[in-house]
């Protein structure tokens, strides 16, 4: 597929609308370059005026913040927003929370002050606009949707709804956990989690959250998080559950069922 | 007779509000030993938050059973300690129910008021010692509160239902004597709950009754006094520290950790040495904490705040796939840490083998466990965060003593040199693209 660079397109006199902030797991985890690919779908049947940075765009520094590593997260800020700074970057959209996070809460005290919004909001706001449209009886209609609350969205900058609103568009049947909205239980990955190995315990916080999501007979999860996904995914695996039920990001959902 | 209760009383309630405030200027100083952090914007939301959260108890009424038993309770045991003022004037000048002549018929409203806020406060005690003795509520059988937090739970809830009892009795004893036509016992009609004991007093003498009437008094205030002076050693302090903490709660979005201004200066010093300040760099003593003393005065403020109700770790990931972290013991080492502390200092007694809230209280393998997930910031009702403090026990752990697992070691390596966590060439970030 054809995605336009930044750099390019400076070259070239124009400026895009806004940036695609693709983060680590969208550019390299091969899960999540389908979630990334679907969004870039939608970009293009919506006509957003949008880049990328390709090869220039790095690591916010989330997981290492949250290891412990303040260094090496200083040295990530300052030549991301170092960069971003010098190309004018006003708006950045991106389906990593974790991403979304670093620019919306912590860039801000070090010089990077962005608008930036998650892609589950931008997609909600794209059908609000009528940018987008979806299938009326696409193939989610009459399917059992529960949806995983990112700790990151949720109760990090407390965004409930918005994804929530574009799969009431569905068709489907949404259903919650118990454990749902603020009181959601992480998937496991945060706070740099996903890069270890689990302490001991009885139980893997992943498979607990995906038992959760099991026991309530959807037919898929939706997440909004590549690393949540990464993470639920697993624990379907694990349960053995991968012929009833699929995990699948919000744009992955949405890009299939476009008119 | 009169005038040596008097005087006992005087030196009683002395002796008391002595203690009390020499442990509260105690505790004060304890939480000072933080670092300085200046919190003074956004008064108006500040102000909101005691309203919501400490007055209204916004966050407990995520279960609206337990928040209304835990609000009469609450409610009834600060408005009967109006009554307080009364039994506190009476006992320093030697008179009987002070107020009940001025106020006439108003006098019975207000002490059945009382009566109906305490039958409330005994039933939701009476039903909260049952709860948290019989049902096998994780947080409550939780190991977190073996030996004495178990112990004081419990004897906080006795004490208040003794005191509530005392109360019922006093009014009761006092009652019957003014049906006897006792002179002393002014006639404030029959209240609604001790009116009901009254009558069961029929048959006592007037001076058994007197001895009644007098001991429950006395118990009553003396049990006053005791409670006020064993809260500060107690969990219950949360019933006072409540309302600043509330105050002093963080605005922003949970998911903001804060900057460290002297890291950021040596990062820019190393890659733009003209946007850094040469000043700034030797202002940090370490980075993260080690001890209690490296954490913000308000994580020690959140540490005595601590009711130990266990929301936080019910809600906690790692708490529920039965890992070590608990973050409700995060905030019970750090208070149990900065009392050692604080003794020390008084005594004037080294700090014995150089022990630290980390790894002495906290061990690496609790703090590895978080997932920094907010799941117990969000939970506690009273605006305690036991996140901050993990997060700046793992920031010593990396910065100071390297210490990290293999696996983190190699993630930071690879975010340093191929900017992302995975050993991925950067010229290849764009390859999704490809297909």
């Amino acid at each position: 597929m054809k995605v336009p660079v930044l750099a390019d397109l400076i070259a070239s006199g124009q400026t895009p609308e806004i940036l695609f902030w693709v983060g680590c797991a969208g550019s390299f985890d091969q899960r999540a370059q389908k979630i990334t690919r679907a969004f870039v779908e939608i970009l293009k049947h919506a006509k957003i005026n949008y880049a990328i940075l390709g090869k220039e765009e790095m690591c916010t520094g989330d997981p290492v913040r949250r290891a412990g590593n303040e260094f090496v997260f200083q040295m990530m800020a300052h030549q991301n927003i170092q960069l971003l700074n010098s190309y004018s970057i006003k708006k950045i959209v991106t389906a990593c929370p974790h991403c979304f996070n670093t620019f919306k809460n912590e860039y801000p005290a070090l010089g990077g002050t962005f608008e930036v919004i998650h892609h589950s909001v931008f997609l909600q706001q794209m059908i609000d606009e009528g940018k987008i449209r979806l299938k009326e009886g696409g193939s989610f209609s009459g399917k059992k949707i529960t949806y995983h609350d990112s700790c990151y969205l949720g109760r990090a900058n407390n965004i409930y709804e918005a994804p929530r609103k574009l799969l009431e568009e569905l068709d489907a049947d949404l259903v919650e956990m118990k454990r749902c909205r603020s009181n959601g239980l992480c998937c496991g990955a945060g706070g740099a989690q996903m890069f270890k190995e689990e302490e001991k315990g009885f139980s893997r916080i992943n498979i607990e959250r995906t038992n959760e999501a099991i026991s309530t007979e959807a037919n898929i999860i939706a997440s909004a998080c590549p690393f949540c996904n990464t993470m639920l995914t697993d624990g379907v695996k694990l349960a053995e559950k991968e012929e009833k039920i699929q995990v699948l990001d919000i744009a992955e959902i949405i890009a299939s069922s476009l008119t | 007779m009169y005038l040596i209760q008097q005087l006992l009383f005087i030196s009683l309630s002395a002796i008391a509000i002595f203690l009390f405030s020499k442990k509260i200027r105690e505790i004060s100083r304890n939480i000072n030993l933080g670092k300085a952090e200046e919190i003074s914007d956004c008064k108006l939301n500040r102000w909101k938050n005691v309203l919501l959260l400490a007055f209204g108890q916004k966050k407990m009424f995520r279960n609206p059973l337990v928040a209304i038993l835990h609000f009469f309770v609450y409610a009834g045991f600060v408005i009967i300690n109006i009554e307080i003022f009364e039994i506190f004037l009476d006992g320093i000048l030697g008179t009987h129910r002070i107020f009940a002549n001025q106020l006439g018929s108003f006098y019975t409203f207000l002490i059945n008021a009382f009566e109906v806020l305490a039958a409330m406060v005994l039933s939701g005690c009476v039903i909260f010692l049952i709860r948290r003795n019989t049902l096998k509520l994780k947080r409550f059988i939780s190991k977190d509160l073996d030996g004495w937090p178990r112990s004081d739970a419990n004897y906080i809830l006795i004490a208040e239902i003794l005191l509530m009892s005392l109360f019922f009795t006093m009014n009761a004893a006092d009652r019957a004597l003014q049906l006897k036509g006792n002179i002393h016992f002014l006639d404030t009609g029959s209240f609604l709950i001790s009116g009901q004991i009254a009558s069961t007093f029929n048959s006592f003498s007037i001076s058994s009754l007197e001895i009644i009437e007098r001991s429950a008094w006395w118990l009553h205030i003396v049990g006053i006094f005791a409670f006020l002076n064993y809260l500060p050693y107690s969990k219950h302090l949360h019933i006072l520290l409540a309302f600043p903490n509330a105050y002093y709660a963080r605005l922003e979005p949970m998911g903001k950790m804060e900057n460290m201004p002297s890291v950021q200066n040596e990062v820019l010093l190393a890659l733009q040495p003209e946007m850094a300040n040469a000043n700034l760099t030797e202002t940090e003593k370490r980075f993260g904490a080690k001890d209690v003393t490296d954490l913000s005065w308000k994580n020690l403020m959140d540490a005595y705040t601590c009711t130990e109700c266990g929301r936080c770790s019910a809600a906690c990931p790692a708490t529920q796939t039965g890992k070590l972290l608990s973050p409700r013991k995060i905030m019970m080492d750090t208070r149990d840490r900065i009392e050692e502390v604080g003794k020390q200092l008084a005594t004037g007694s080294k700090n014995e083998i150089n022990k630290s809230l980390l790894h002495d209280y906290i061990s690496v393998e609790e703090l590895r466990a978080c997932t920094t997930c907010n799941a117990c910031v969000q939970e506690c009702p009273v605006s305690i965060s036991p996140l901050d403090i993990i997060i700046q026990l793992r920031r010593y752990l990396i910065m100071e003593e390297s210490n990290a697992p293999q696996e983190w070691s190699v993630m930071f390596g690879n975010i340093e040199n191929n900017f992302a966590p995975w050993k991925f060439n950067p010229d290849e970030r764009d390859k999704w693209s490809e297909q």
